[in-house]
Formats: C-alpha cells, structure tokens, sequence
C-alpha cells in the first residue's frame, strides 16, 4: 500500500491554490543497483484531480519527474468547503487517492 | 519650499536611476541557492517522512507490540514538543549522552522489544534505520521554530562538549582534514554550498539547526547521524557507529554552540 500523499487547498478570491506532495520513489528504469544490475522503472504515469468528484485536471507524467514529486495547480471556482480529491496511478498499476478540503 | 522639493525629486530621480544598474549585478552563487530552496520550500518531501514518523510513534509494533508513547526524550515520558532543541543530553536510566536517533533505539529496545544493536548496524533508510529516520523527522519537527536549548548542566554534558570539541579539531585521514578544516571559519564554501562556522552559533536554520534535513538531490531524509557519517567519509575517516559517543559528542558540541538558535527542521537541502 502505497504511503499517504499531503494535500494543502487553500481559497483566496475566486481561486484555489492546491499543493500535492506524492510519495513515489520515481524510478527512471536506467538505474544500476550496487550489483550493477538495472533497477526496474517505476514512475507514476498519470495524476488526476477532482473537484467535489467532478475531473479538473489531468496529467500524464514520465521517468523524468524526480522522487516524492511536489504538484502545484489553481483550480477556479472551487469554495471553502469543497473537497479535492488527487489519483495516481503508476506504471506497476497501482493507485493511490487522497482527499482535501478546500480551506 | 521650492529648493527642497526640487531636491526632493532629484534625489528620487537618482534612485529611480541607480536601480536597473543594481539589477544588472550578478547574483551571487548564494542568492542562486536561496532562491532555489525558496522556490522548493512550499514543497518539502520532508513532510511525508513527519507524516510516517508520526505513524510510527503512534503505532504498536515491535516484539512487545507497544507504541512509542512512553518514549522519555528528555521532558518526560511522551512529551514530543520542545524535545529536540535539547538534546542531546544526560539521560539518568541509561546514564549516558544521548542524541535523538541512540534515545529512540533505546526506546525501541526497553519499550518495543526490537534489538537497538542490530538496528545501530542496519544500513541506513533499510528496515528499521528507517523508521528511526522518519521518526526523527517528526519528532524535530514538533520544535520547529523554537530555540537550540542544549542542557550543560551534568557533569557528563559538560564531558560530552569537550569531547565533542577535541573530535572537532582533531586531524587525520589521508587528507589531514578535520571538521574544523571546513567548518571552523566564516565564508567557507564547498563547491557552491556555503560552509557554516560551526565552532559558534552559525544563526537560526544554519548548521545544527538544519538537521534532519531532505535532500533533494538524492531524494533522501537524512538525520544528524546520517549527515555525521557523511562528514565522516568525506575526511575519509573510517564510518563511526551508529549512535557512537563521538557521533554524540560532535552533536553536542555543535548543538550547544548554535545556542539560541531558530531550529527549522527537518529542512530542505540541495
């Protein structure tokens, strides 16, 4: 089971910065071990977000994007309250999905 | 009336003037770094290792099947807050100096039933040196913003800074370095980093009040042990155990010379 991830939403105006801290060790697949053996790629593949389950956002991400990656994005409209929900999936198949409420 | 407000708009016009001209100067190596760690700051991956800590000290685990909740850093059993600027310190049931990561083995052993020696020689961010390090993110991080309060007043902490001094200064390896080689003076820099002067107090955030800290370029938390084993093997100085007295002692040094100061950790490094 994958760790929990740290989501911050926070309102001002019309606006709502969100903040997505993901536990993901981001291996790129070109990795040697201390054995000199490859270390398997394991990155997460794609991010999407929800405001009170409807989808806002969605991303398709790569090899590329360093360990335990932080996502930033403001979402318009969303009101103290709401709840942002954030999925990822990764390219073993596993998911994780956390929720926030919108301070 | 009229001279000083003539004064008054050429002295404005000189400001306007000077200020693209400061723009142009170059940014130094530091501005680079602290814009950088600004840049990053919003989003320390530490705090998922505060997050697991908090998990681990909470949970019943271990051979005794017992959370870390009687745990005595220092201010009393359980208390978590304040803990951390002060230590490391005279512990009265083991009767020695001991940092937060060598009080949380012995916690995990007398509490937990886990072995504290076969924890001391797990490599670090394996089994159970994990959950040390994760703990110590989150233990640290419930005194974040408070200051650096290191006691001296047994006779065994006051040991522990001479020791800690003597092991500052000393040198050896193929390099004759010491700690003092690169810490012992201001403006030092390694590479682009800036090297804090450590034989006093290096300010709030800086050197002992950093630490534990994530570090970005190797995607890893690291505790005051882990960032002592590094200095280690950067003098080429052979690995000290895990939880030594020397490791202690160089804690304590340190820590009661930076007295005063802001701790922000577990901070963001490089």
């Amino acid at each position: 089971m994958p760790d929990p991830m740290r989501i911050r939403a926070q309102a001002a105006g019309d606006k709502t910065t969100v903040r997505v801290l993901m536990s993901h060790e981001m291996e790129t697949g070109l990795r040697k071990d201390a054995a000199g053996k490859t270390i398997p790629a394991w990155f997460i593949q794609e991010v999407t977000a929800q405001l009170n389950g409807k989808p806002v956002f969605a991303a398709e991400w790569g090899p590329s994007v360093s360990k335990n990656p932080f996502l930033q994005f403001v979402v318009k409209g969303a009101k103290a309250g709401d709840k942002i929900a954030i999925t990822w999936r990764d390219n073993k198949g596993e998911t994780r999905t956390d929720e926030a409420t919108v301070s | 009336m009229r001279t000083r407000l003539i004064a008054a708009t050429a002295a404005a016009f000189a400001a306007v003037a000077t200020l693209p001209l400061m723009a142009q100067q170059p940014k130094t190596a530091a501005d680079g770094i602290a814009e950088y760690r600004k840049m990053l700051e919003d989003g320390n991956p530490a705090e998922l290792f505060e997050a697991k800590g908090e998990e681990l000290w909470k949970t019943a685990r271990g051979p005794k099947n017992a959370t870390l909740e009687a745990c005595d850093l220092g201010l009393g059993p359980g208390v978590v807050k304040g803990a951390w600027v002060q230590l490391p310190r005279y512990f009265a049931d083991t009767k020695k100096v001991q940092d937060l990561e060598s009080r949380l083995l012995t916690c995990m052993q007398t509490l937990q039933g886990f072995d504290a020696a076969e924890i001391a020689n797990t490599p670090f961010d394996r089994g159970e040196q994990a959950s040390v390090t994760a703990l110590a993110a989150w233990i640290s991080s419930s005194s974040r913003g408070m200051k650096m309060a290191l006691p001296q007043k047994h006779a065994e902490e006051k040991r522990f800074y001479e020791l800690g001094k003597r092991a500052f200064f000393f040198r050896g390896g193929p390099m004759d370095f010491s700690c003092a080689s690169c810490h012992g003076e201001d403006g030092k820099r390694i590479r682009m980093q800036d090297l804090p002067n450590l034989t006093k107090n290096p300010g709030d955030g800086v050197g002992f009040a950093a630490w534990p800290a994530y570090r970005v370029s190797s995607g890893e938390m690291w505790s005051m042990q882990r960032r002592l084993n590094d200095c280690f093997r950067q003098q080429r100085f052979p690995y000290p155990g895990f939880g030594s007295d020397v490791t202690v002692a160089l804690a304590v040094y340190m820590g009661v010379n930076a007295k005063g100061a802001e701790s922000i950790a577990p901070a963001l490094k490089r």
